[in-house]
């Protein structure tokens, strides 16, 4: 049994390790408001959508002839019957914009982990095979990158027809190249180092290489530019559906709804901005994440971060903070 | 320098073949365009018959050689929606997008540098950070709300500028103004970002120390190195303008241009049409790809010797 404790002892050492990790990470993020108030939104959308049912005061497609058209409860003829109005058949504003949270980050996630997948298999491919897999990988990318991705998508659109199933596939194939661009750079410059070598010496196969020593290297600008790249499929999708060639009308999405309160914008504002709203919350919300996530990432920004503390501290005339330590009064 | 250029055209080439490919798949072999196009209570004859007209009855690469030949004279057909030729649709539309697009990102960048250079001068400072965080919000409205924004203030409430439509000259702006607004904030980040490193250089400080005045380091020394990025930026805004952005705006704003065109011919199931103005964009893609390589080496002379 001597294994199963030196596991153990293993595991309990790493549990604390990433609990310390955690704690570093999130005081970090407390000294960052920004970024602090990025993630916060994200969770608050995220069980947005997931509680919608609960939180919802109707079913977003009800419709209630009688009370259309109504305004949101702050305007003059407003009621808390309908916090944020009704629409032109009646439905419930408030209702259809948390509902739509569901489709936004369906689609973003769905579309991240398709699109990053493939980038990222097609990079490592490209990377450490080299040679024909190399160029042949490179040539598809740089040819897909000079044409632009919203007219092959419209031909798809034209052809298969509008769907949600057709909008992840269509973001998916157009999204993918960043990824197996940045995967391929990181594997190149990461193989010539000499712990690379050294395992490969040692006659670790190429899948440990590539799990084990080369992949770990890449998780956080991968993850950076996954979080950049949601906030850009949220915005994506919600043209696509405002173009009404995205999501069809008996779902609800934000793109959509800002379409169908176009027609009636002379005469009820709230239709067109309160999915508006939500979507640039959500797309900032995103932003301020990725910016925050930069930030730290980045050796070069944490130096001048360190600076820009110490010198504020010394200004209060407090001593100086230890990376990794307490701060004394 | 000729070879660089000559390997620029191939690689356009290259482009513009892979998009006709995908073009020709996607609507022969993917989709059934005689479907697509003919209403649901089309007769059998009838369906025989159109499939003949298109000369979709053919073997696919006899149908290939014929779509690769009418590309190759620029003849894509009699659009269904307009009964004429569908390059003729396409010549007349292209102008109006690409005026929309080039004075929207030359707006864009013109505001981007001053906005960029002045946010650089002070990083963290006041000016700095209000542009950064501007720019960020500029980042994530999406394109289309902010025209109906723009649309809902300036047109319904003040009454100051048309709503849609192309009569007047004035009918541009507020379209041009909202095709600016996003490019100009990932624009001012360059910008700025860029700035903040060139500033840094040595080369800035020696050019301080030995006097010259401030507006001769900065506005020359610094902004011609700093602007290699900025005009990749550029070109990158102005092709994604032509071929996405103009498709939002132009809906928004009923600006009859290419973008708006696609939509309808969606709408109306008319495929000829789609392929040519796909293909129109496409080239004209691949054209901006090259103008803006002619613009580097003018702005950077160490391409000249490559």
């Amino acid at each position: 049994m001597q294994t199963k404790t030196n596991i153990d002892k293993m595991l309990g050492s790493r549990r604390q390790e990433w609990r310390q990790r955690l704690r570093g990470l999130s005081q970090e993020l407390w000294r960052d408001k920004a970024g602090l108030i990025g993630v916060a939104l994200i969770f608050a959308l995220l069980f947005m959508s997931l509680a919608a049912p609960l939180l919802a005061p109707y079913d977003p497609a009800a419709q209630d002839l009688r009370a259309r058209l109504k305004p949101p409860v702050w305007s003059a003829k407003g009621t808390w019957k309908h916090a944020l109005g009704t629409d032109h058949l009646g439905r419930d504003v408030l209702s259809r914009v948390i509902y739509g949270s569901r489709v936004s980050l369906l689609v973003g996630t769905t579309v991240v982990l398709l699109a990053g997948t493939f980038g990222v298999v097609m990079g490592l491919l490209a990377g450490y095979r080299g040679g024909r897999m190399d160029s042949f990988v490179m040539r598809w990318i740089d040819t897909q990158v000079a044409f632009p991705g919203l007219l092959l998508a419209l031909i798809i659109l034209a052809v298969i027809g509008p769907s949600m199933t057709t909008v992840i596939i269509v973001l998916s194939l157009n999204g993918w190249m960043v990824y197996g661009r940045m995967t391929r750079s990181a594997v190149l410059s990461v193989r010539q180092t000499a712990y690379v070598e050294a395992a490969e010496i040692i006659g670790c196969n190429s899948r440990r290489v590539i799990f084990r020593h080369i992949l770990p290297n890449l998780t956080s600008p991968l993850l950076t530019l996954a979080i950049l790249e949601f906030a850009r499929i949220v915005l994506a999708e919600a043209a696509l559906s405002f173009l009404g060639l995205g999501i069809q009308p008996p779902a609800t999405s934000w793109g959509l709804d800002v379409a169908t309160g176009k027609d009636y914008i002379f005469r009820a504002w709230w239709l067109v901005t309160m999915p508006g709203i939500a979507i640039s919350i959500t797309v900032l919300a995103v932003n301020l994440v990725a910016s925050w996530m930069r930030l730290i990432s980045d050796p070069q920004e944490r130096e001048k971060q360190f600076a820009r503390q110490m010198a504020i501290l010394k200004k209060r005339g407090r001593s100086i903070a230890v990376p990794g330590k307490v701060v004394s009064q | 320098m000729g070879r660089y250029f000559l390997k620029r055209l191939w690689h356009g080439a290259g482009v513009i073949f892979g998009v006709t490919i995908i073009v020709f798949v996607v609507t022969r072999l993917v989709g059934d365009p005689v479907k697509v196009m003919l209403p649901l209570e089309a007769t059998v004859e009838q369906r025989a018959a159109f499939e003949k007209q298109l000369g979709l009855d053919r073997p696919i690469p006899v149908q290939f050689i014929e779509f690769m030949g009418g590309i190759a004279r620029l003849d894509f057909g009699d659009s269904l929606w307009q009964h004429r030729p569908a390059m003729q649709i396409v010549f007349e539309k292209l102008p109006l997008t690409l005026e929309l697009s080039f004075l929207g990102i030359g707006l864009a960048l013109v505001l981007a540098i001053p906005l960029g250079i002045i946010a650089a001068l002070r990083p963290g400072g006041l000016s700095d950070r209000s542009t950064v965080f501007v720019s960020l919000i500029g980042l994530s409205v999406p394109q289309f709300w902010l025209g109906l924004l723009l649309i809902v203030l300036f047109a319904v409430q003040l009454h100051w500028l048309p709503t849609s439509g192309i009569a007047t000259p004035a009918h541009i702006i507020l379209p041009a103004v909202t095709m600016a607004l996003p490019a100009l904030a990932r624009m001012v980040m360059i910008v700025r970002s860029s700035m903040i490193d060139e500033l840094n250089q040595q080369y800035v400080k020696t050019a301080f120390a030995k006097g010259l005045p401030f507006y001769r380091v900065v506005g020359i020394h610094a902004l011609r190195n700093a602007s290699l990025p900025v005009v990749t930026l550029g070109g990158w805004e102005l092709i994604r303008a032509v071929a996405g952005y103009s498709v939002v705006v132009e809906t928004v704003f009923a600006w009859p241009g290419l973008g708006l065109t696609a939509i309808q011919a969606i709408e109306r199931e008319d495929l000829i049409l789609l392929q040519a103005i796909v293909f129109t964009v496409a080239v004209t893609v691949v054209l901006i790809n090259i103008l803006m390589d002619v613009v580097y080496t003018i702005i950077d002379p160490r391409l000249k010797l490559a």
